[in-house]
């Protein structure tokens, strides 16, 4: 079902309906749509990686093994490859992993360097401002990008702060620099809504402010009002669709709010306490929508059963906490219970230095694990960082996983992934390559960056 | 469900002998990294005696009636340092009232001694124990000013040394003056960073001034100083060379000046952070200063740091300066026990591994006046020190026991508490009743 709206001369084209990200058709109509992406894959050939461990990010392990790109699509994984028209890369004692996905990330807008004058990552100027789209925040030359490039990041969704009960929009992004954010935008990926349980919203307004939410049931009662909110407006579009009375205003705040209801946008919850997850996913089943991701959920290992159920990943750090009090329970083995519980488990950074080492998040949490008998073999370890993210993303089936037909996105690293003393080698996207640690004339460099270390040594 | 029952028979061993700081112990097979003079000893034997090192080689005998630790294919070390940070200063740092790091007003400066709010109880100690770290340096930290418009000083106060224990736990007391230059000290004086480093001159103007006139002072017959009373006191062993001072500087061009006037008012010089410090790594050197390294520092986080790079830590050893690794938020305080990492990260951009063990062991020891005491495992320091399964810089690594005085301490904290709880589903009650 389409609506379409005549909007200052421009043809409008919004979705409603129950389609989700991938049906037909749809990719064509987000294409149209307004800030839609320009990313364009850069130009790339065919690429043969030769004699290395893999980890496919669908769970499994191949040693010794190759993997083959052409035309900015990995065409297949396995032993023995072979195939003429590509450049043959030894890749032997390497290890090779699906490109790395950071769910939850500022970068672009809280950028580096961290003056005021860049800080752009959260609109605090009414607990409610689901209006607000990241990416026009987004400075594409943050040194942050490249910096997580040399760690292997090739997606990353990039969120509005934590202020707000509805912090807006995210976006997610190819990790190419581009001259505007449009030109990195993840070709068909679905928008995020970014949510907020806990200390800061009750912070910024109640304490900060004198205005709701200044207690935990303020915020459960602001998240409520919005979404009654947004179902009218959702039914009255729908039915002037059917041609039963008018189109109510166009209202940006609502159209983001019945994204969500219409499973169009998908719900990034910031969350830390077991009792807070377990009230958002009560209102989640109030207003009839899905939680993609609880992040940060210091304390997801209280409630593994319950996010199963729910079929909600749980975004975490490896091991921060104690900086405020809903983080006072953090625990290292946090994602290896949600994990073993069969759950899905996301290692996230939300930090510009985190995003650079996903993998040693991960790897801490291994050796935490492996101290309660809790092994995580690699190839399952890898899928917190690639899959798990991508399927709470919305693009799993383009990016994630080593798999015939999925985007060339991929990381090569010069050993065991999981050891602090592994760098990235080499990083392409689409089946180009775009880090090279052998070969700096390879890398992007910010304008920022122009004239500093990191010309020479930053990144290295 | 407990952790020991599912331990390896290393733990189990040492909880049945009951080992203490009074009886003798040799802790046998393991590889040794003293991080002194005798390096790396493979095969080593530990001998404790009275919570102090009695011995330490290869093809050492085991006396007579001690309990001893099979400890091969382990690695040991000295216990890690954290080289600064709050642990024990700090339980939720947006707690207030468990806030005891900063200190804002005219009242206090070079005097003001966090050690006093000192908690050895703290659940950061535990956490970070288990994890090697078995000493910290702890010290005052600059905020913005209160909703009064009382701000943190220049001279900030002093930092100390602390074991990680409930008892004995000052090591030394006051080991370092602290000091903010750079972005900080300017926001904190007038605006610029001239100003900072003129109330610094200023201080130790009237600190020396005082020291000559102390009578005249007490009898109010001298001009007004800067500081207090008890300021001017402490500082005297600052301008008598007997500590050292810590200056927050990341830009090289602060560092130099940092190095101009500890030359000048001939004092030893810590540099913390540092980040632009490989650029100035020979005038470093030269002038003997030491630096506290953050090794994740790679991007411009501010205009002072345009040039941090993450093989600093190898361009600094390269250039025999002497660093310690730490002072990354995320290797500090609730997450101290990241220096591992931090030190990992180091080695794979270049730095020797021996060189990351001496940067979390025996430099910082040295460089707050410790290292007769702490840092290094030889025969007549504490035995202190940590049994890993594996390369203790390795991130999937994890030490099977640590020891401080010769004792083995518990392998618990509140997070294992828990994170044991909630595992244990076995009774099918809710988790208070586990």
């Amino acid at each position: 079902m389409k609506r379409i709206t005549i909007l200052a001369g421009v043809v409008w084209i919004a979705l409603t309906g129950c389609d989700r990200a991938g049906e037909a058709g749809k990719d064509e109509a987000r294409s149209s749509a307004p800030y839609a992406s320009r990313y364009q894959p850069l130009p790339s050939g065919a690429t043969l990686l030769t004699g290395a461990t893999i980890l496919t990010g669908a769970g499994e392990r191949l040693d010794e093994a190759d993997i083959l790109v052409r035309d900015g699509k990995i065409v297949q994984v396995g032993k023995g490859l072979a195939a003429d028209d590509a450049e043959v890369v030894d890749a032997a004692g390497m290890w090779i992993t699906p490109g790395i996905i950071d769910v939850h990330s500022h970068l672009g807008v809280y950028p580096s360097p961290g003056v005021m004058a860049h800080a752009d990552g959260n609109e605090i100027s009414a607990p409610n401002t689901a209006e607000v789209w990241a990416e026009h925040s987004v400075w594409p030359q943050d040194p942050g990008f490249v910096a997580a490039l040399a760690g292997g990041i090739t997606t990353l969704q990039i969120l509005p702060g934590s202020a707000n009960l509805f912090g807006g929009r995210s976006v997610t992004v190819k990790n190419v620099p581009g001259r505007s954010v449009q030109d990195m935008k993840f070709p068909g990926a679905p928008y995020g809504l970014k949510m907020a349980c806990g200390e800061n919203p009750k912070r910024v307004y109640g304490e900060g402010k004198g205005v709701a939410p200044s207690t935990r049931m303020g915020s459960v009662a602001g998240y409520r009002k919005a979404w009654i909110a947004a179902r009218d407006y959702r039914d009255k579009m729908e039915k002037a669709d059917n041609g039963d009375g008018e189109a109510p205003t166009r209202d940006l705040q609502l159209e983001t709010l019945a994204g969500v209801l219409d499973g169009d946008i998908l719900v990034h919850n910031h969350c830390y306490r077991a009792d807070e997850m377990a009230v958002m996913i009560d209102v989640a089943q109030e207003f009839g929508y899905n939680i993609s991701a609880f992040h940060h959920a210091v304390e997801a290992y209280k409630i593994p059963d319950l996010l199963a159920e729910n079929n909600i990943c749980a975004a975490v750090w490896a091991d921060w906490w104690g900086f405020k009090m809903e983080a006072f329970d953090g625990i290292r083995e946090n994602a290896a219970i949600v994990a073993d519980a069969g759950a899905c488990a996301i290692v996230h950074s939300d930090d510009q230095r985190g995003i650079q080492r996903l993998n040693q998040e991960t790897a801490k949490i291994i050796g935490a694990a492996a101290r309660v008998d809790i092994d995580i073999p690699p190839e399952h370890a890898i899928q917190w960082i690639t899959q798990n993210p991508a399927r709470s993303l919305g693009i799993a089936d383009s990016v994630g996983t080593l798999e015939s037909g999925r985007m060339a996105d991929i990381a090569v690293w010069d050993g065991d992934p999981f050891s602090v003393y592994s760098r990235v080698e080499r990083v392409y996207i689409d089946g180009a390559l775009v880090f090279d640690r052998e070969d700096a004339s390879v890398n992007p460099v910010t304008d920022f960056s122009l004239g500093t270390a990191a010309m020479t040594g930053g990144a290295e | 469900m407990s952790i020991l029952n599912r331990s390896t028979g290393l733990l189990a061993a040492l909880f049945v002998a009951g080992i203490s700081a009074a009886q003798t112990t040799a802790i046998t097979g393991a590889t040794v990294h003293t991080a002194g003079p005798a390096g790396k000893i493979e095969n080593a034997t530990v001998v404790i005696r009275d919570g102090n090192i009695a011995a330490i080689g290869a093809g050492i005998a085991i006396p007579a009636g001690s309990t001893e630790i099979k400890a091969a294919g382990k690695i040991v070390t000295p216990g890690l340092i954290t080289p600064f940070g709050q642990i024990g200063l700090v339980e939720v740092h947006a707690v207030e009232g468990t806030v005891d790091y900063v200190q804002r007003g005219d009242q206090f400066s070079a005097s003001f001694d966090p050690a006093d709010a000192y908690n050895p109880r703290s659940t950061l100690i535990a956490t970070n124990r288990i994890e090697g770290i078995t000493h910290a340096i702890i010290a005052p930290q600059a905020q913005e000013p209160d909703e009064f418009g009382n701000q943190s000083r220049i001279l900030s106060g002093l930092a100390s040394v602390v074991r990680l224990s409930d008892e004995d736990y000052i090591v030394e007391r006051g080991a370092a003056f602290v000091a903010n230059l750079g972005e900080t000290g300017g926001a904190l004086a007038a605006g610029s960073r001239a100003a900072a480093l003129l109330v610094l001159r200023t201080a130790l103007d009237d600190a020396r001034d005082y020291a000559r006139n102390v009578e005249a002072y007490e009898q109010g017959n001298r001009r007004e100083y800067s500081l207090s009373r008890n300021d001017l006191r402490a500082l005297q062993e600052l301008l008598d060379g007997s500590k050292p001072l810590l200056v927050s500087a990341h830009r090289a061009s602060d560092i130099s000046t940092a190095i101009r006037l500890a030359d000048e008012y001939e004092f030893d010089l810590i540099v913390m952070g540092g980040a632009e410090a490989w650029m100035v790594a020979d005038e470093l050197a030269a002038a003997g200063a030491s630096v506290i390294l953050d090794t994740l520092a790679n991007l411009p986080d501010t205009f002072e740091q345009l040039n941090a790079r993450l093989d600093a830590a190898a361009i600094l050893a390269r250039a025999g300066v002497r660093f310690a690794i730490g002072g990354d938020g995320a290797s500090q305080n609730h997450n101290a026990r990241n220096i591992t990492q931090a030190a990992g990260i180091a080695v794979a951009n270049g730095l020797p591994w021996d060189a990351a063990l001496r940067a979390l062991t025996l430099a910082p020891a040295e460089m707050y006046g410790v290292a007769g005491r702490i840092g290094s495992l030889e025969a007549g320091k504490r035995a202190d020190l940590v049994i890993w399964n594996e390369d203790p810089l390795e991130l999937t690594s994890y030490p099977e026991q640590v020891f401080m005085a010769g004792e083995a301490v518990p392998m618990e904290s509140r997070q294992t508490l828990l994170r044991d709880r909630y595992m244990d589903r076995s009774s099918g009650k809710p988790p208070a009743f586990r």
